[in-house]
C-alpha cells in the first residue's frame, strides 16, 4: 500500500512513518533558464505539496508572468519575491520542503546568475547533495563548472548531473553521453565528489523524474526521485567527538551544564574527554535533558552535559575525545569565498566567527585566486565579490579547529566587517601554519608597568585623526610640547615623516592605507610598552583600522582625538597645496576627494578647528588628560 | 527521529541568541507554532529557565480562549509575560469592522510590535514563522535583519552559511530570529503529538457560533461582532487552522476532534494553511510588502 493511502486508512501509522523518516538536504544549481525552478516546482507538484488554492493562483499567474504559454509554469511556484517576477530570474536562496514515501527533503534553490554566487555557496554549505542543471542543448557551460566547483569545495560528496530539456534534442542518447563524458573529465581532474550520477531529464515534461520515461528507452539508471530517496546522507564530520561549548547553563549553584550541538561523534556518561584549549582531561558525568537523563547522544543533537571535575570551561571552548583532540592554532592556510561588494583588504582586521566564538583576524595578501570557470590560479592583490582565494590568516588568539576536509563545522568560519557588521566572507580551514608555535614570546622581566613607573606616568596613545589640512600635526605638536614641559616622556609619530622611512614602500591605495596604519599601530604599541605617551598624527581615514588599533592597546590606553574640520575649510586652507592637485587629477586616492573619510562615531575627544585655534584645541586635550589621570 | 534534527537546530538557535544578544525577547502569539517554540525554548535551557522575556502583542480582538490559554501557560511555567496593546489604536477605536483588516493589522499588530520593541529596547526577537508558509518566506533568513525603522529589505540580507549566525548590528537595528524556519506544518503537528504539547482547544472541532461573511465563517466570540439578525448565527462543528484576531480568522467546517484527525484533514484538504487568513487574499506580493513594512 502506498503511504498516501494510509492517510485515510490509518492516520496514526502514517504519522509514525513520518516520524521515522530522515531528511536529505540538497541544492539545485545551474545557469539562468536551465530549468531549476521548473524542476523544483515539478518535484513539489509530483509529491502533492501544492494545494488547490496555490494551483489556481498559479494558473492565474502563469498566463500573466509565465513563459510557457497556457501551460502551467512551475517555475512561478518557487520564484517568490516580487522583484524576481519582474526580472524573471531567481535572485536569492530559497528553501523548499517536500516529502516522499521514503524521505523528507529540504531543497536550497540557488541562483545561477553570476553575481549571486555567494548564495550558491550558502546553499551548498549545509547540503549533502547537489543537483547541477545542464541544458542539453548547451552542454557544460562556465556556470556548470563554477557550480560543480563550489559544491565540491564546500564538501558535498554526491552530485547529480541533471541533463535537462532532453525533449528539445529529441531525447538523444548521444547528447546525454557526450555531456556525461565531458563532466567526468572535469571531475577526475579537479573535483572531489565521491559519486557523479548523470540522469537524462525533462523537468517540463516530467521525464525520468518519478518514473522511467518511454522517451529514453536507452536509459536504465535510477529516476531522480529514486536516487534522492536512496543516496547516503552525508555526515558533517569524521566520527570523533567534537562538542563546541555554545552556552553555559548555571540555573543554581549546584548545577553547571555545558550546552552545545554535537558536531560529530558520540557522547555518553563516563567517556573520557578533553577540554580545549586548556587541555584539561575529565569525564562526562551526565547528559541532562527535559525528558530525563540520556544514555548517549550523537552527531547533530543539541545537548547539555555536566563534567565530573570542576573545570574552567566557557563558550568558545570545545569538548573533544581525549584520545583524538582537535588542533589548536592562531595561523592558518584557508580558502576564502568573498561575499561582499566591498573588496577584501589584506592587513585589515576583521571579526572571525566560528561555532561558539569569535576572534580578531587579519588576512594576508591572497596567494592566488581561482578562476572557477577553468580552475586556473590567478595572481590577486585583493578578493572581490564572488572571488575564491587561497590566503594565510592570522588570529589574535588560538582557536580549536579541524581541517574543513575532515569536519565541515569545526573547519569553517565567517568573516564580519567591523564597521558595517556585514558578513563579508566565508572561510574553509585547510591547515594550520605552524609559525605561531615556533615564534615564542620572549618573557621580559622588565615590563610595561615597570617602565611606566620609572617615568611616573600612565602610558597611552593619543590618536589624532582628521582630513589632510585639518591641523592634526600642528595640534599634536603643541600637545607634545606641553607634555614635555611637564616632564612627560613622549614620542610623536607623524604620517608624513613615517612615510619617508618605515612606510616608504607604501602608496595611497586602500590596501596600502590599511597596511600603513597596521604598521603604525604595531609601532605605537611598542612605544606604549616602553612606557611612553605616544602621539600618532595620521589621517587614518577608515574606522575599521582605528578600531583595530584600539583593540591592539590595553584598556584605557587608546584615546581617539577627532580633529574636526569640514572638507570645504580644509580645502580652503590647503597648506600643502594638495587639494588643488587632487582636484585637478594630478593626485589620485586623496582623502575627501576620491577616497573616503569615515568620521569617528565615539571618539574620546573632538576638537573643532573651525571654532577654536590650534592652541585652544591643544588645551582641551591637555585638560582631558589631566581630568582622566594621564597627566 | 525525523524531528530530531529540527529540534536540535532550533535549540542551537535559541542558545546562540542567548549567548550573543543583549536583550532578547520571545514573541508569544499563543498559536500552535508558538507552542512548539515555547517547548523548544524550555528544552534549550533546561534545567534553567529561558533567559529572556516573553511578549504578547494583544490587539484586543483575539479569541477569549486564546487569552485564557496564554495566561494559564505562563502561570504554569512561572514565566513573566509582557502584554502590549497600541494605546493610540485604542484611543482611536481601531477595529477590524470599521477600519478593515489591513488598517487594523497595521496599527494594532505591526505598529504595536514596533512600539513594544522600541520601548523595551529589545535587540533580538524570536518569532514562529516558517519558510513553508508562504512564497516570500521561503527566502527568509533564520536571522533576519531589520533597519532602525524595523523594515525588512529582501535585497540586503546577510548570507547565512553553515550554521554560523552573525548577530552583530548597530545599536538601533534589530534582528528577528525564526527557530522554526525549516519546519513544515506536518512537522509541527507531529511534534505536538509526540511531545504532548498543550495547544488551545480552538484547533479542535467543536460546535461554535459562527456567521458567514464574504464566504468566510467567522466565530461570534463576543458581542462586538455586528449581527443584523440573531438567526444569522449558526452553531456548527468548526475548528481553526490558524489563530489570530477572531473577526479575521476563518473557521473551517470539520469533525476532527483529535490531533491525528486534524493531521488527517490537513493532508487530505485541498487548500493551504494560510487561506483562512483574511490578510493574505490581496495581490501576489502582498505578504512581502507587509514584511517590508515590519509585519512579522
Amino acid at each position: 500500500m502506498s503511504e498516501k493511502d494510509l492517510i485515510s486508512s490509518d492516520i496514526n501509522a502514517y504519522i509514525a512513518n513520518q516520524a521515522a523518516k530522515d531528511t536529505l538536504r540538497f541544492i539545485t544549481c545551474g545557469s539562468v533558464d536551465d530549468g531549476k525552478s521548473t524542476l523544483i516546482g515539478r518535484l513539489l507538484y509530483e509529491s502533492k505539496m501544492i494545494f488547490d488554492d496555490q494551483l489556481s493562483a498559479l494558473q492565474k499567474d502563469s498566463s500573466k508572468f509565465g513563459t510557457q504559454g497556457d501551460e502551467i509554469d512551475f517555475a512561478l511556484l518557487v520564484d517568490g519575491l516580487a522583484a524576481e517576477r519582474e526580472q524573471g530570474i531567481t535572485i536569492d536562496v530559497a528553501y523548499r520542503f517536500f516529502t516522499t514515501d521514503k524521505r523528507k527533503f529540504i531543497v536550497a534553490d540557488t541562483p545561477g546568475h553570476q553575481q549571486y554566487t555567494r548564495n550558491m555557496a550558502t546553499g551548498a554549505s549545509t547540503a549533502s547533495l547537489a543537483i547541477v542543471m545542464i541544458d542539453a542543448r548547451k552542454g557544460i557551460l562556465e556556470q556548470t563548472r563554477r557550480h560543480a566547483f563550489i559544491s565540491s569545495l564546500l564538501g558535498i560528496k554526491q552530485i547529480v548531473l541533471a541533463v535537462n530539456k532532453l525533449d528539445l534534442v529529441d531525447y538523444s542518447e548521444e547528447v546525454f553521453n557526450q555531456i556525461s563524458a565531458d563532466f567526468y573529465v572535469i571531475q577526475k581532474e579537479h573535483l572531489k565528489f565521491d559519486h557523479v550520477q548523470a540522469i537524462p531529464l525533462s523537468a517540463l515534461k516530467g521525464d525520468n523524474i518519478i518514473k522511467l520515461s518511454k522517451n529514453t528507452p536507452w536509459y536504465q539508471g535510477p529516476t531522480l526521485i529514486d536516487w534522492l530517496e536512496s543516496v547516503e546522507n552525508a555526515k558533517m564530520g569524521k566520527g570523533l567527538l567534537r562538542l563546541p561549548i555554545q552556552y553555559v547553563l548555571r540555573p543554581n549553584l549546584d548545577y553547571r551544564g555545558y550546552a552545545g550541538r554535537i558536531v560529530s561523534g558520540v557522547v555518553a556518561p563516563d567517556n573520557r574527554v578533553k577540554i580545549l584549549p586548556s587541555g584539561v582531561e575529565t569525564v562526562i558525568e551526565e547528559i541532562t535533558s527535559m525528558d530525563g537523563v540520556l544514555d548517549n547522544a550523537e552527531e547533530g543533537a543539541s545537548v547539555a552535559v555536566t563534567l565530573k571535575d570542576e573545570v574552567d570551561a566557557s563558550r568558545g571552548d570545545m569538548i573533544v575525545e581525549a584520545g583524538a583532540p582537535a588542533e589548536l592554532s592562531d595561523q592558518f592556510r584557508v580558502n576564502i569565498i568573498w561575499m561582499h561588494e566591498q573588496e577584501m583588504i589584506p592587513g585589515r582586521s576583521y571579526i572571525l566567527k566560528i561555532e561558539g566564538g569569535t576572534a580578531n583576524v587579519t588576512i594576508a595578501k591572497p596567494r592566488y585566486k581561482i578562476n572557477v570557470n577553468n580552475y586556473e590560479r590567478l595572481p590577486a592583490d585583493v578578493l572581490e565579490l564572488n572571488d575564491i582565494g587561497s590566503c594565510n590568516i592570522s588570529l589574535d588568539r588560538n582557536i580549536v579547529f579541524d581541517p574543513y576536509e575532515e569536519n565541515r563545522t569545526t573547519g569553517s568560519f565567517i568573516l564580519i566587517d567591523r564597521e558595517s557588521n556585514s558578513t563579508v566572507g566565508a572561510g574553509l580551514i585547510r591547515y594550520a601554519l605552524r609559525r605561531a608555535s615556533n615564534i615564542h614570546w620572549q618573557a621580559l622581566e622588565i615590563n610595561k608597568t615597570a617602565r611606566s613607573e620609572a617615568k611616573s606616568q600612565t602610558p597611552c596613545v593619543l590618536w589624532f585623526t582628521g582630513l589632510s589640512g585639518s591641523g592634526k600635526s600642528t595640534i599634536a605638536n603643541i600637545v607634545e610640547k606641553k607634555l614635555h614641559a611637564n616632564l612627560r616622556h613622549t614620542m610623536l609619530l607623524d604620517g608624513d615623516n613615517v612615510r619617508h622611512g618605515l612606510n616608504r614602500d607604501l602608496g595611497f591605495t586602500d590596501q596600502d592605507r590599511v597596511e600603513n596604519i597596521r604598521r603604525v599601530t604595531e609601532v605605537s604599541k611598542l612605544m606604549v610598552e616602553a612606557g611612553l605617551i605616544t602621539l600618532v598624527s595620521f589621517i587614518s581615514p577608515f574606522a575599521s583600522e582605528r578600531d583595530s588599533a584600539r583593540q591592539a592597546m590595553g584598556e584605557g590606553e587608546f584615546i581617539e582625538i577627532f580633529v574636526k574640520t569640514s572638507l570645504a575649510e580644509a580645502e580652503r586652507r590647503d597648506v600643502k597645496g594638495l587639494y588643488v592637485k587632487a582636484r585637478s587629477g594630478q593626485l589620485k586616492n586623496f582623502t575627501g576627494i576620491d577616497s573616503p573619510y569615515e568620521e569617528p562615531r565615539t571618539p574620546e575627544i573632538i576638537v573643532d578647528t573651525e571654532k577654536y585655534s590650534a592652541k585652544e584645541c591643544a588645551e582641551q586635550i591637555i585638560s582631558y588628560l589631566v581630568d582622566n589621570g594621564y597627566s | 527521529m525525523a524531528n530530531f534534527n529540527l529540534e536540535a537546530e532550533a535549540i542551537h538557535i535559541f542558545r546562540e541568541v542567548a549567548a550573543e544578544a543583549e536583550n532578547p525577547v520571545f514573541l508569544y502569539s499563543v498559536g500552535k507554532d508558538s507552542a512548539v517554540m515555547l517547548h523548544l525554548a524550555r528544552k534549550a535551557f533546561y534545567p534553567g529557565k529561558p533567559p529572556f522575556k516573553f511578549l504578547h502583542v494583544d490587539t484586543k480582538w483575539k479569541f477569549k480562549e486564546m487569552i485564557a490559554f496564554r495566561d494559564k501557560m505562563m502561570a504554569d511555567l512561572g514565566f513573566e509575560l509582557l502584554v502590549h496593546t497600541n494605546p493610540d489604536g485604542i484611543k482611536r477605536g481601531i477595529n477590524p469592522f470599521d477600519h478593515g483588516s489591513a488598517m487594523h493589522t497595521d496599527i494594532m499588530k505591526t505598529v504595536a510590535l514596533k512600539q513594544a520593541l522600541d520601548h523595551h529596547q529589545f535587540d533580538i526577537a524570536f518569532g514562529g514563522a516558517r519558510r513553508d508558509e508562504e512564497k516570500s518566506r521561503a527566502k527568509e533568513r533564520i536571522f533576519s535583519f531589520r533597519t532602525a525603522e524595523h523594515r525588512w529589505d529582501p535585497k540586503n540580507q546577510r548570507p547565512e552559511i553553515w550554521s554560523l549566525y552573525n548577530t552583530r548590528k548597530k545599536p538601533d537595528e534589530t534582528i528577528r530570529v525564526f527557530p522554526l524556519s525549516n519546519w513544515t506544518e506536518l512537522d509541527i503537528w507531529q511534534y505536538i503529538l509526540s511531545e504532548n504539547i498543550p495547544i488551545p482547544d480552538l484547533y479542535l472541532a467543536k460546535k461554535r457560533p459562527v456567521v458567514e461573511r464574504d464566504g468566510t465563517l467567522i466565530m461570534v466570540d463576543d458581542e462586538r461582532m455586528p449581527i443584523k439578525d440573531k438567526s444569522e448565527i449558526k452553531h456548527e462543528m468548526v475548528r481553526f487552522r490558524t489563530l489570530g484576531c477572531y473577526p479575521l480568522t476563518g473557521a473551517v467546517r470539520s469533525n476532527a476532534t483529535t490531533l491525528p484527525e486534524i493531521v488527517q484533514e490537513m493532508l487530505l484538504s485541498t487548500t493551504s494553511e494560510r487561506q483562512g487568513r483574511v490578510i493574505d487574499s490581496d495581490a501576489g506580493a502582498s505578504m512581502e510588502q507587509k514584511k517590508q513594512e515590519g509585519y512579522f
